[in-house]
């Protein structure tokens, strides 16, 4: 298959535009990681018994914490997701997007949403950690805030599937181009994933906050959180994988095997991500364990895309060492571009990915589960997922986005190789040291020289997760450093480094069912699940808006 | 659609892992009777202070080696905070909260559950070793959750 592989430097005034307002959107992510990062670096050095909360101004390390998970899980993750998907959709269709005041709406929504909820938790007025479980109640201005970044996906969304209407129209009877079509689909997991969080906090939490009802039901929307809190994981993932498939590959001169299968891997992602949220309650009453079960199941099921994804990417990069001239079982390896730190990040990302499914694999089973559950392990588990397969690989993507939003030249690949290498070593020990207090029954979420049953064994696991905590904190000054002098940079980038390269197939569309693009049968599919999955656990539990709200922060 | 040969046996090797794992829990479940908490009634929040068996928090030997702890969770303590029982004892745990969410967790045991207003949460456990074990609050709770604990004390 031979598509055009390359972007045309000559840009409309449109696509102009639109680039600095995806540009923006990319920043503001960055304000949440830097804000992440601070915080971060406060919680490492609380397990080295260093306690900056009060030197700081923070009231808690709580409230740190509030802070920390919901720039990094929320602002960090939506605004990249935002940005690079809007992005790879104008690249796919070859086209600007259809709608400038959503691309523009999209990002005024996500900052005034970033800056509301900032208010709320600097004030010290929603330190509810970034589950926002009731009864523990936040000022309105936080919900209204969540909300916001929440709607900001949704105008991405339109955006997109207006894009592809306006495609449609001048294309008809084409196969959707594969990266328009693994963009698209990633938000049409997430606007039926997104559903119980907006519900949750539109139809209760709000009113409640504002005290317009009396009353909340804490496992009800306890139970409409984590209907998205777990296809939550794979909006965090998806925007990376876009880039896994469609330009890692094509940075190491590798093809992926076959469209067709990476059309039905983001279809299993749509149709699995949401119907199996009940494994995060495992362990919660008021939901019958034969549900639990049956969530339990599925979440087997949706392990099985990203095992297909670790095989196809894999493929396309011994594809490319052999086709750079590298022999037998493991020759290839060597040949791979890792002086290239925007692959190189990618693929530690990867890397750390297959420890963060493996762990989550042990949360995720039925019955194991409770052995971890709520302990250290569980953070230990996520900052090799979203801590790293995501977070690291948005950074390796942005030393490619950044030259290629702003023309000018990414500032040093050594330091930014340094830069990804750095994150890689300083994860594995952080998570090393969390998951083994959380095997020591050491609990998630507090600052643990401040527990009254703090275990001496715990010592060596704390300096583990405080030194790998410092090594990823500097880390991650180094990559800002590195965005601002390429930012700034005086030198303009190549058209090569500009340039937009995409994976091809070696099995391309033509050779993939059409059915595969029936983007509304999916979804109807998808939504058709989640009823039969989720139906009969909001009805047997009822709703019972007894709870009044409590402050205890 | 032709899916290659080298694709076939991963994807077999992958739905045979998964298989595995699957076949584990059920026999964790079948053979071992691991049990997770499950629904165990409701009650008003308002209320559990003159709701039995919460009127009065305590371990109750309710046949013999048979026990069974009602506890409250609250901002920030368990009530009662200490669980004396002799060992060899099934103890079962009845826990509600009458604030906010809180976690239960029972060291170096399988015990571990959340405790969510207006649910009434049930675990049981044997204890067969004589000791002290934590019962830690591992659900975040507001500023004094780190300090929420207590324990069970089995006497030989
Ligand atoms: C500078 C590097 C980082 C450090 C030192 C760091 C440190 C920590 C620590 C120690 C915890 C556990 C706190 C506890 O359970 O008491 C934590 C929680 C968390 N981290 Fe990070 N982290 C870093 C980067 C990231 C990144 C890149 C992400 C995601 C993009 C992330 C997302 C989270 C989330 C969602 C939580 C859970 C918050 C909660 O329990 O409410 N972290 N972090
Ligand atoms: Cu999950
Ligand atoms: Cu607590």
């Amino acid at each position: 298959m031979t598509t055009d592989t390359r972007i045309d430097i000559a840009l409309s005034e449109v696509e102009l535009s639109q680039r600095r307002w995806i540009k923006w959107h990319l920043y503001l992510g960055f304000v949440g990681l830097l804000i992440g990062t601070l915080m971060g670096v406060l919680q490492a050095l609380e397990r080295l018994d260093v306690n900056l909360y009060d030197e700081v101004g923070l009231e808690s390390y709580y409230q740190g914490l509030t802070l920390h998970g919901v720039t990094m899980a929320l602002v960090f993750t939506f605004a990249f997701a935002n940005a690079f998907l809007s992005l790879t959709v104008i690249r796919g269709f070859g086209r600007p997007l259809a709608s400038h005041a959503l691309l523009v709406g999209s990002f005024v929504t996500a900052a005034a949403g970033v800056v509301m909820a900032a208010i709320a938790m600097l004030l010290n007025q929603a330190t509810v950690l970034y589950t926002l479980y009731a009864p523990l109640q936040a000022t309105p201005l936080f919900y209204i805030g969540a909300v916001l970044l929440v709607i900001s996906t949704w105008m991405t969304s339109v955006n997109q599937l207006l894009t592809l209407k306006a495609w449609r129209k001048k294309h008809p009877g084409e196969r959707i181009p594969l990266l328009s079509y693994i963009s698209i689909m990633t938000f049409l997991m997430w606007d039926i994933a997104s559903v119980g969080l907006a519900v949750s906090v539109l139809g209760f939490l709000l009113p409640w906050a504002f005290g317009w009802v009396g009353g909340t039901d804490p496992l009800f929307t306890r139970t409409l959180f984590w209907f998205t809190g777990h296809p939550i994981v794979y909006f965090w993932l998806l925007p990376v994988y876009v880039s896994w498939y469609m330009m890692a590959p094509a940075r190491a001169s590798g093809k992926l095997f076959s469209d067709g299968v990476v059309r039905g891997v983001f279809i299993l992602f749509l149709l699995l991500s949401t119907p199996v949220g009940l494994h995060h309650q495992f362990t919660d009453p008021g939901v019958h364990a034969h549900l639990k079960f049956i969530h339990g199941l599925l979440t087997l099921g949706v392990f099985f895309p990203s095992m297909v994804t670790a095989f196809t990417l894999v493929a396309a990069f011994e594809n490319g060492g052999k086709r750079r001239g590298g022999k037998g079982l493991i020759g290839w390896i060597p040949k791979l571009p890792w002086g290239d730190a925007i692959w190189t990040g990618q693929v530690l990302a990867m890397l750390g990915f297959t420890l963060g499914g493996a762990t989550g694999l042990i949360n995720a089973s039925y019955t194991v589960n409770v052995v971890v559950h709520n302990t250290a392990f569980i953070p230990g588990h996520f900052h090799l997922t979203v801590g790293t397969a995501t977070a690291l690989s948005i950074m390796a993507i942005s030393y490619w986005m950044v030259p290629h939003l702003t023309g000018r030249r990414l500032f040093s690949n050594r330091l930014a190789l340094a830069q990804v290498w750095m994150w890689f070593g300083g994860v594995l020990m952080f998570s090393r040291g969390l998951m083994a207090a959380g095997i020591d029954n050491q609990p998630r979420r507090i600052p643990v020289n401040s527990a009254p049953y703090a275990q001496d064994s715990w010592t060596s696991y704390e300096v583990l997760t405080g030194i790998g905590g410092i090594i990823m904190t500097i880390s991650a000054f180094l990559f800002f450093y590195i965005i601002i002098r390429t930012a700034m940079n005086k030198v303009a980038a190549t058209s090569d480094e500009m340039s937009f390269e995409i994976s091809e197939t070696i099995k391309g569309a033509e050779e993939s069912p059409a059915i595969l693009d029936r983007l509304g049968l999916w979804f109807v599919a998808a939504v058709a699940l989640v009823l039969l999955a989720y139906v009969p656990v909001l009805l047997s539990q009822g709703l019972n808006l007894d709870s009044p709200g409590f402050i205890l922060f | 659609m032709q899916i290659d040969r080298l694709e076939r046996i991963f994807l077999f090797l992958t739905v045979t892992l998964l298989a595995g794992v699957l076949m584990a829990i059920v026999l964790s479940v079948v053979h071992d009777g691991a049990e997770l908490p499950t629904q165990a009634g409701r009650i008003n929040v308002a209320e559990v202070r003159d709701t039995a068996p919460f009127d009065a928090p305590g371990v109750y030997e309710t046949a013999p080696g048979k026990y069974q702890a009602v506890i409250i969770a609250k901002a920030w303590a368990f009530e009662p905070a200490e669980i004396r029982i002799p060992v060899g004892a099934e103890l079962t745990f009845v826990v509600t909260s009458i604030d906010v969410i809180h976690g239960f967790q029972v060291w170096d045991t399988n015990v571990n559950a959340m405790v969510i207003p207006g649910q009434i949460t049930e675990v049981s456990r044997t204890f067969d070793e004589a000791g002290e074990y934590n019962i830690v609050c591992h659900e975040y709770c507001g500023i004094g959750h780190h300090g929420m604990f207590g324990k069970v004390v089995v006497s030989g």
